[in-house]
């Protein structure tokens, strides 16, 4: 294990794949420039700046990925990929589909997003629901930097293509990282990094840890509380998540994406249809609002659900502590 | 003329007439409750010119308009018609219907029906080409309309392909028409070759009627991209002599410019030159043209017969 930040773990994804797979290229606005050691090992022919026009960079990678080659292509900002939706939603998503199968579209794209930089809702948009909406994709969003190389390298490997968020607030985080070139972390399959027994806090990307410091304060207050991180949103690992609910009859989500018909709406309706007889109180999210982001740190900062907000929403249950199941009147009740 | 030339110009006639048959049948699937089609009649020409100076190797994009290519490479009619019911036996096993019907065993390989799609999915497809995927020397050509010049994907496009050298073939058919706006309504009158002239792309523009015109621009233009890797951009001016799609009466079309160009249809044209080199009698003519009509007859009744998709495939692959 080595410890490294996120941008250095995705990067050693990428140069352990390429090392492994000669058909894996690299491309994108200053792919070439912003990874110079790539560019020097495996050369301009797999390693490609761009022109700064996301519509072809994704088209292009989608052709290529029918073709025999397997591009992971740089996006940058997640809003970018706005311009890449028609190769990427009408394209890669679904002309396997409408071919009859006849082809497969092996291709990764990268995009940031996420509070932290003050770069405002033109750089900084938690989209990943509308890729999860487009039938074909994959969507893949960690939280560690562990998770970040293990899940880049699977999507690397896999035959679908595949949409990988990186939360800005989280690249310069540290972890320990795995050394092994064949390590990867599995697509589809969500981490428990804290068991728990009241409640169930499901969350990916930052507000993995803030889940994980309201479990620590919730503690204290004798509150035990599950930690769920989804990392791929799709495909969605329901089986946890139900388990979960099976054994803590509580459900919050958080995500710093907008709560409308987000990942939290789904999986409050995977509770209400597949676990309804094991809750105990209504499942509440605690998401992003319906705004653009705004630059200012004050106001950037008040769109991201903090430790506070799912503690107050876990208490809200009436989860008063020291216990596996009974509680006081909740606040739910009180005010229905 | 040779004997050998009039020989290759009555198999790409025989093909044309095959096209034709099709395309007719297809609206008139389509009058009795088949779904729409987008018909290229008027365009054949194009697509037999250019695909003739195609080899096996290469590899072709197309779009909602791809009948005409379809059979110019060696499509089964069959097949072409069971897509469009939806039937089981189609190429795309009913999958596609009309639109984006790909047959990657004839090297159609990827076919977008959002006008431009094939634009940006084609560069990549000669990326692989040029990196050592796909057989040596192979090239792709990709084929899409004035419309689709008009996209901004276009200009993106070019520019790769200039930028990286990429051995991909532009094929333009203008064929005047945008959806339902004439495109001397939403460009400048020369404007296509220009833009691509702009990105350093070495043009052609030839009468897309004339299918020896099609076919030597066409072969040169293959020759070129073997030689240099570069990209190459063929304008071919042809006509849409139907409307958009399905039962479009064509009111919004000006009679005189529509008169004009039904008397430039690529099939008179080629029957005349034909008879002219005694090439094509009228028996012969008449047998030729009976012969693709029975294939298109037969091939409608093979896809009438053709079982429907099971509703249980409905989500099968959609994942790889």
């Amino acid at each position: 294990m080595t410890r490294m930040t996120t941008e250095q773990a995705l990067t050693q994804a990428l140069h352990e794949e390429m090392r492994r797979d000669e058909r894996v290229l690299l491309m994108g606005e200053g792919a070439a420039t912003k990874r110079p050691a790539l560019a020097r090992e495996f050369g301009p022919a797999r390693v490609r700046n761009t022109p700064l026009a996301e519509a072809i960079i994704a088209g292009t990678a989608v052709g290529a990925a029918a073709s025999g080659l397997r591009p992971v292509i740089d996006l940058l900002f997640a809003p970018c990929l706005t311009y890449a939706m028609d190769a990427l939603v009408n394209s890669a998503g679904k002309l396997r589909y409408l071919s009859g199968g006849l082809c497969e579209f092996p291709l990764v794209t990268l995009a940031m997003t996420g509070s932290g930089w003050c770069v405002g809702g033109q750089h900084n948009h938690n989209l990943e629901a509308m890729f999860v909406h487009a039938p074909g994709l994959h969507v893949l969003m960690p939280s560690t930097a562990a998770d970040s190389k293990g899940l880049l390298k699977a999507a690397i490997r896999d035959e679908n293509p595949v949409l990988f968020f990186i939360d800005l607030g989280l690249l310069h985080q540290e972890g320990e990282v795995s050394d092994d070139p064949g390590d990867i972390v599995p697509i589809g399959k969500a981490a428990v990094p804290r068991h728990g027994r009241d409640v169930t806090l499901v969350s990916y990307a930052k507000t993995v840890p803030v889940c994980l410091q309201a479990a620590a304060e919730l503690e204290q207050r004798g509150v035990s509380a599950e930690v769920i991180d989804l990392r791929s949103l799709k495909p969605l690992d329901t089986t946890c998540v139900l388990d979960s609910i099976a054994r803590t009859g509580r459900l919050i989500i958080v995500h710093e994406a907008s709560g409308l018909c987000g990942i939290a709406a789904e999986l409050a309706a995977l509770a209400v249809t597949r676990a309804f007889d094991a809750l105990r109180a209504p499942v509440v999210r605690v998401t992003g609002p319906d705004a653009p982001a705004a630059s200012s740190w004050a106001l950037e900062q008040a769109a991201v659900p903090q430790a506070q907000q799912v503690v107050d929403a876990v208490l809200g249950l009436g989860l008063t502590g020291g216990h596996g199941g009974a509680a006081g009147e909740p606040a739910w009740r009180a005010r229905a | 003329m040779t004997e050998s030339q009039t020989q290759t110009l009555l198999r790409q006639f025989e093909t044309l007439l095959l096209i034709r048959a099709c395309e007719e049948q297809l609206v008139e699937l389509n009058r009795q409750g088949a779904p729409d089609t987008c018909s290229s009649i008027g365009q054949e020409a194009c697509a037999v010119g250019v695909i003739d100076a195609l080899e096996a190797r290469d590899r072709i994009l197309t779009n909602h308009r791809s009948a005409a290519h379809l059979i110019a490479r060696g499509a089964e009619p069959e097949r072409i018609f069971a897509e469009v019911l939806g039937r089981i036996d189609g190429y795309c096993g009913g999958r596609s219907g009309t639109l984006h019907i790909a047959a990657r065993e004839l090297g159609i390989v990827l076919t977008s029906t959002i006008v431009g799609g094939e634009l940006s999915l084609a560069p990549g497809v000669a990326l692989a080409q040029k990196m050592g995927h796909g057989d040596p020397g192979a090239i792709t050509a990709v084929f899409f309309g004035d419309g689709a010049a008009c996209e901004g994907i276009f200009h993106e496009a070019l520019n790769l392909a200039a930028l990286w050298q990429l051995p991909l073939l532009f094929v333009c058919e203008n064929n005047q028409w945008q959806a339902y706006v004439h495109r001397l309504e939403t460009m400048a009158d020369a404007a296509i070759t220009a833009w691509a002239e702009g990105h350093g792309i070495a043009t052609q523009s030839v009468d897309g009627n004339d299918i020896e015109a099609v076919h030597s621009a066409a072969k040169s233009a293959v020759a070129a991209i073997r030689a240099d890797g570069r990209p190459q951009f063929l304008e071919l001016r042809t006509y849409r002599l139907r409307g958009h799609s399905g039962q479009d009466d064509q009111a919004y079309v000006n009679a005189d410019e529509l008169r004009y160009w039904r008397s430039r249809d690529p099939l008179l044209l080629l029957r005349q030159r034909l008879s002219e080199a005694g090439g094509l009698d009228a028996h012969t003519f008449a047998a030729l043209q009976h012969d693709a009509h029975t294939r298109i007859e037969q091939a409608v009744a093979f896809a009438q017969a053709s079982p429907w998709p099971d509703a249980a495939s409905l989500t099968e692959q959609v994942y790889a």
